[in-house]
C-alpha cells in the first residue's frame, strides 16, 4: 500500500480549484465521484479517475433539446435533494443550450446553439428530452421556425454522442401512446433513434433516476466512450436487471403475500403489489436498487405503496393499463408456498400431562420405597452393631 | 496414580433377562418407534417445539441435564487423580460408565433434535465452524469428551477381551486422557450456562446472570457426586451388595463443600443483583425458584453431621434432591424462566416424552448389561 495521497493525488492543485469552482468541500466532491462510480458498477479506484475527469477545467459542451415533453427529466436533475447536484450539472458540463435554464431568449438563444455547435464540432454531447412528432412533416413541434425533426437531425450530425433522456425521447413515451381505436398516435410521436435511423443511448424512465443520466455522462467524460449498452441503447449498469429482481418487497412475492386492494391489511403491511398490477416483473430498471431524490430508500413508487407502472419499458409504460397484472419475464411464483403461519405451540394435553405426572409419581414412589428400605436396613445394622458392641468396630476407611 | 489396595473390579454376572431389563427394553423400543416417525416426518410430527421454543425437553433434559447427570465420572476422576484421593478409586469405573452413557446419549440426543441433522458435521468442518460461538464450544467439547471417555473406559473392555499388553501400553498414556477428561467437562458444562447468558433478557431475572457459567459448573460437579451416591445405593440394592459406606460418607462431605460454595454464589448473586424480589412475586417462576433452592438447601440438613452421613437412606435422598435441584436449575433457566414473546407456548408432547424416557431407559439398560458382563464394580469382599 502506497501513500494514499500519491494514489489519488489528493494534494493536487486542481482539487483546490474544483473546491472553489463548485463551492463544495473536497470531501463532498470525492464522495459524489465515488457515488457515480458505484452507480456504474465500476471497480474500486475508478472514483479517482472520475474525480480527475470531473475536476478538469475543460468542460464538455452540452446541447439539450426539448420537444414533446413535460421537462420532468430536467426537473428531476435540478430538484434532486443532493445539495450540489445542480451545481455539478451546470459546472461539470458546459450547458450551452437548454431552453428551460438558459437566460437567453429568441434569436439570441438559437445563435448560442449554432455558435456552440460550430466551436465544438464533433465534440459536443447532444441530449434530447421529449418525443419527436413525425406526422405531417413534424409540424406539431417547432422551435425558431425549425421542426423538431429538422433540429434533432441538424444537431446530431456533428455530435460526439447522442443521449435520449426520458421515455419520450427513448421511444416516444407517453405522447406515442396509441388509443385502441386508432392505429397511430395523433402526432406520430417517435424516439430519437427512429428519427435519426441509428441507435442512440437511451435513459428511459418518467423521469429516469438522475444518477443514471449523470453516470452515463460522466462515464463518457472519464473514459471518452459510452458505457456498455443493451439492444435498446440502455446502459447495462442501470437497466440490466428487472425491478422485480432487487425489489424490497420481493420476499413477499416469493412467500405468496400480496396486497389485494389499496388500503387492505396486506397493503398496510407492505406486501407485494404484483396483484395490484405492479410491472416490476417486466420492467428493466434500477429503481429498486438506487433510491430517488437522495432522501434514502423507499422513495420510489413501490416503496410508497403504489405498483410500478413500467414507465421505463416500451410497450409496458403508458401502454398497459396500470392495474393489469404484469407478465412474468424470468421470475415465476414457486410451485408451493412455504407455511407462513407461525406455530406458537400448544399447552399441555391431557395425555402428556398425565404422562409427566405418571413418570414423576413412579420416580417419587420408587425413591420413597428405596429410601425406606435403606433406612430400615441401616437401622437394623445399627441395632446389630449396638448388640455386638463388645466386638471392635470395623475400620471404615480400610477394607 | 492410585496405589491403594482395592478389590479388583469384576463382572457381577447373572441373567440379563429380568423385569428391569425387560421394562427398559420396551421403553427403548417405543423410543425407536418414535424416532422412526421423527426422521421420516420431521420434528413437528412428534414434538411440540416451535419457533418460540426451538429447544424442548430433548435438548434441556437429554443434553443439558443428561450431561450434568453424567458428570459423576468427571467429579470422581477429578477427586482421585487431581486431588490424589486414591481411596475413592473403586468408584471411578462405575461413575465413568454412567458418564459414558450419559454423554454418548446426550450427543445422540442433539442429533435427534437437529432439524437438518444431516448437516451435523458442519460444526466440525473447518470451513463451516464459527470459533466464537458458544454452541461451537459446547458441541466440540462434548464430542471430544465422548471420545476421551471411551478411551478412559477402554481398559474395562481390554481386560474382558484379555488384551493385557494393549492395556499396559494404554496405561502409560492414560494420564493424558484423564487430564483432558477433567478439563473438557469443566469447559462445556460452564458453556452450557453461557448459553443462558447469550439469551440475555429472554431469561427470567432469577436465572439471568453473568455468573451462570460458574453456577452450571458448580452444580455439575455437585450433581456428579450426587449421581455417584444415587448409583451406588441403587446398584447395591439391585445387586444385593453391601453399600460402600466407607467411601460414600466422606465423599458426601466433599459434595457438601461444593454445594455450600454453590449456595453462597447463587444466593449472593440473586441478592446482589436485586433479583431476589422477583422470588416473592406470585408466579410460577418464583414457585420453581423456591422449589429449586429447597432441593439444594435440604441436603445441608439431611446429611449435615457425620452421624447422619453414615445413614445410606439420607445419602440416597440427598443425592436425589441434588440431582433434582440441578435439573430444576436447568429446566427453570431454559424452559420455565424463558420468555420468548406473546403467544408462544410449550409443553412436551407424549411421543417427545417417550424419547426422553427411552434415552434414560437405555442408560439403565446399558449400565445393567455392562456391569453384569464387564469388570466395572469392585469384587464383593468375601469377608464380613
Amino acid at each position: 500500500m502506497g501513500n494514499i495521497n500519491e494514489i489519488f493525488d489528493l494534494g493536487r492543485k486542481t482539487l483546490d480549484d474544483v473546491e472553489r469552482r463548485l463551492d463544495m468541500s473536497r470531501r463532498d466532491f470525492l464522495q459524489f465521484c465515488a457515488t457515480l462510480a458505484a452507480t456504474m458498477g465500476l471497480p474500486a479506484g475508478a472514483e479517482a479517475a472520475v474525480a480527475k475527469a470531473v475536476e478538469s477545467a475543460k468542460r464538455p459542451s452540452v446541447i439539450w433539446l426539448h420537444f414533446q415533453e413535460c421537462t420532468g427529466c430536467s426537473e428531476s436533475l435540478l430538484r434532486a435533494e443532493h445539495p450540489t447536484l445542480e451545481k455539478l450539472i451546470l459546472d461539470v458540463i458546459s450547458l450551452d443550450y437548454h431552453e428551460t435554464l438558459m437566460a437567453a431568449a429568441g434569436r439570441q438563444a438559437e445563435d448560442a446553439r449554432k455558435a456552440a455547435m460550430k466551436a465544438n464540432k464533433g465534440k459536443y454531447i447532444l441530449v434530447v428530452e421529449g418525443a419527436i412528432p413525425t406526422k405531417q412533416n413534424g409540424i406539431f413541434c417547432k422551435i425558431g421556425g425549425q421542426t423538431a425533426m429538422d433540429l434533432v437531425k441538424e444537431c446530431a450530425a456533428d455530435a460526439a454522442a447522442v443521449i435520449a433522456v426520458g421515455s419520450c425521447a427513448s421511444w416516444g413515451g407517453m405522447p406515442s401512446t396509441i388509443s385502441p381505436l386508432a392505429d397511430s398516435s395523433p402526432t406520430g410521436s417517435s424516439g430519437v433513434a427512429q428519427v435519426l435511423g441509428k441507435p442512440v443511448v437511451t435513459i428511459p424512465g418518467c423521469p429516469p433516476n438522475p444518477y443514471n443520466f449523470l453516470a452515463t455522462a460522466v462515464h463518457f467524460l472519464t473514459f471518452g466512450k459510452l458505457p456498455e449498452l443493451d439492444d435498446k441503447g440502455r446502459p447495462k449498469f442501470a437497466y440490466g436487471r428487472l425491478i422485480h429482481e432487487n425489489c424490497e418487497r420481493r420476499a413477499h412475492f416469493d412467500a405468496g403475500r400480496f396486497a389485494m386492494e389499496f388500503g387492505d391489511d396486506g397493503h398496510r403491511k407492505g406486501y407485494c403489489l404484483y396483484k395490484l398490477g405492479c410491472k416490476g416483473p417486466e420492467t428493466y430498471a434500477n429503481c429498486s436498487a438506487i433510491g430517488f431524490g437522495d432522501v434514502g430508500e423507499n422513495n420510489w413508487p413501490v416503496g410508497c405503496g403504489h405498483p410500478c407502472i413500467g414507465c421505463s419499458e416500451q410497450g409496458v409504460g403508458f401502454q398497459k393499463p396500470i392495474h393489469q397484472v404484469a407478465k412474468l419475464l424470468n421470475v415465476y411464483p414457486p410451485q408451493q408456498y412455504p407455511r407462513i403461519v407461525e406455530e406458537q405451540g400448544k399447552g399441555a394435553s391431557f395425555i402428556s400431562a398425565a404422562a409427566v405426572a405418571a413418570i414423576a409419581g413412579a420416580a417419587a414412589g420408587a425413591a420413597v420405597m428405596m429410601t425406606r428400605n435403606l433406612g430400615l436396613s441401616h437401622a437394623a445394622e445399627e441395632a446389630e452393631r449396638a448388640k455386638s458392641a463388645a466386638k471392635p468396630e470395623q475400620d471404615k476407611t480400610g477394607a | 496414580m492410585a496405589n491403594h489396595q482395592h478389590a479388583a473390579p469384576a463382572p457381577v454376572g447373572g441373567s440379563l433377562l429380568n423385569p428391569a431389563t425387560l421394562v427398559c427394553g420396551v421403553l427403548v423400543a417405543i423410543m425407536l418407534a418414535v424416532l422412526v416417525v421423527r426422521f421420516f416426518f420431521g420434528l413437528g410430527a412428534v414434538t411440540n417445539i416451535n419457533d418460540g421454543y426451538p429447544w424442548g425437553i430433548w435438548v434441556v433434559f437429554d443434553v443439558v441435564i443428561g450431561s450434568a447427570f453424567a458428570c459423576g465420572g468427571f467429579s470422581v476422576a477429578m477427586l482421585v487423580y487431581i486431588f490424589n484421593r486414591g481411596e475413592y478409586h473403586p468408584l471411578v469405573r462405575p461413575a465413568l460408565l454412567g458418564s459414558l452413557f450419559g454423554y454418548t446419549l446426550a450427543g445422540a440426543g442433539v442429533l435427534f433434535d437437529l432439524g437438518r441433522w444431516w448437516n451435523f458435521w458442519h460444526i466440525f468442518a473447518p470451513g463451516y465452524i464459527n470459533p466464537t460461538s458458544v454452541m461451537f464450544e459446547v458441541a466440540a467439547c462434548i464430542s471430544l469428551y465422548i471420545l476421551v471417555m471411551w478411551v478412559e473406559f477402554s481398559p474395562t473392555f481390554l481386560e474382558k477381551m484379555g488384551k493385557h499388553d494393549t492395556k499396559k501400553k494404554l496405561n502409560k498414556v492414560l494420564f493424558f486422557f484423564i487430564a483432558l477428561g477433567t478439563l473438557l467437562p469443566m469447559m462445556h458444562q460452564s458453556s452450557l450456562g453461557t448459553l443462558l447468558v447469550v439469551m440475555g433478557v429472554q431469561i427470567h431475572p432469577l436465572w439471568a446472570t453473568p455468573l451462570e457459567p460458574l453456577l452450571y459448573l458448580l452444580t455439575a460437579i455437585t450433581m456428579g457426586y450426587a449421581v455417584v451416591l444415587f448409583e451406588s445405593c441403587v446398584a447395591s440394592t439391585a445387586y444385593r451388595r453391601k453399600i460402600e459406606m466407607q467411601l460414600l460418607t466422606p465423599l458426601s462431605k466433599v459434595m457438601l463443600g461444593f454445594l455450600a460454595a454453590y449456595l453462597v454464589v447463587r444466593i449472593g448473586d440473586v441478592v446482589v443483583r436485586g433479583a431476589i424480589v422477583r422470588a416473592f412475586a406470585v408466579s410460577l417462576e418464583a414457585l420453581m425458584f423456591w422449589l429449586e433452592t429447597a432441593c439444594f438447601v435440604a441436603p445441608l440438613f439431611l446429611i449435615g453431621t457425620e452421624a447422619k452421613r453414615r445413614d445410606p437412606a439420607r445419602l440416597f435422598l440427598s443425592g436425589i434432591l441434588l440431582m433434582l435441584g440441578g435439573a430444576l436449575l436447568r429446566v427453570n433457566g431454559f424452559l420455565i424462566g424463558y420468555e420468548t414473546g406473546d403467544g408462544f407456548n410449550y409443553f412436551p408432547a407424549l411421543p417427545e416424552l417417550m424419547v426422553t424416557v427411552g434415552i434414560f431407559a437405555l442408560e439403565v439398560l446399558g449400565y445393567i448389561i455392562i456391569t453384569r458382563r464387564f469388570p466395572v464394580l469392585p469384587r464383593e469382599a468375601a469377608s464380613h
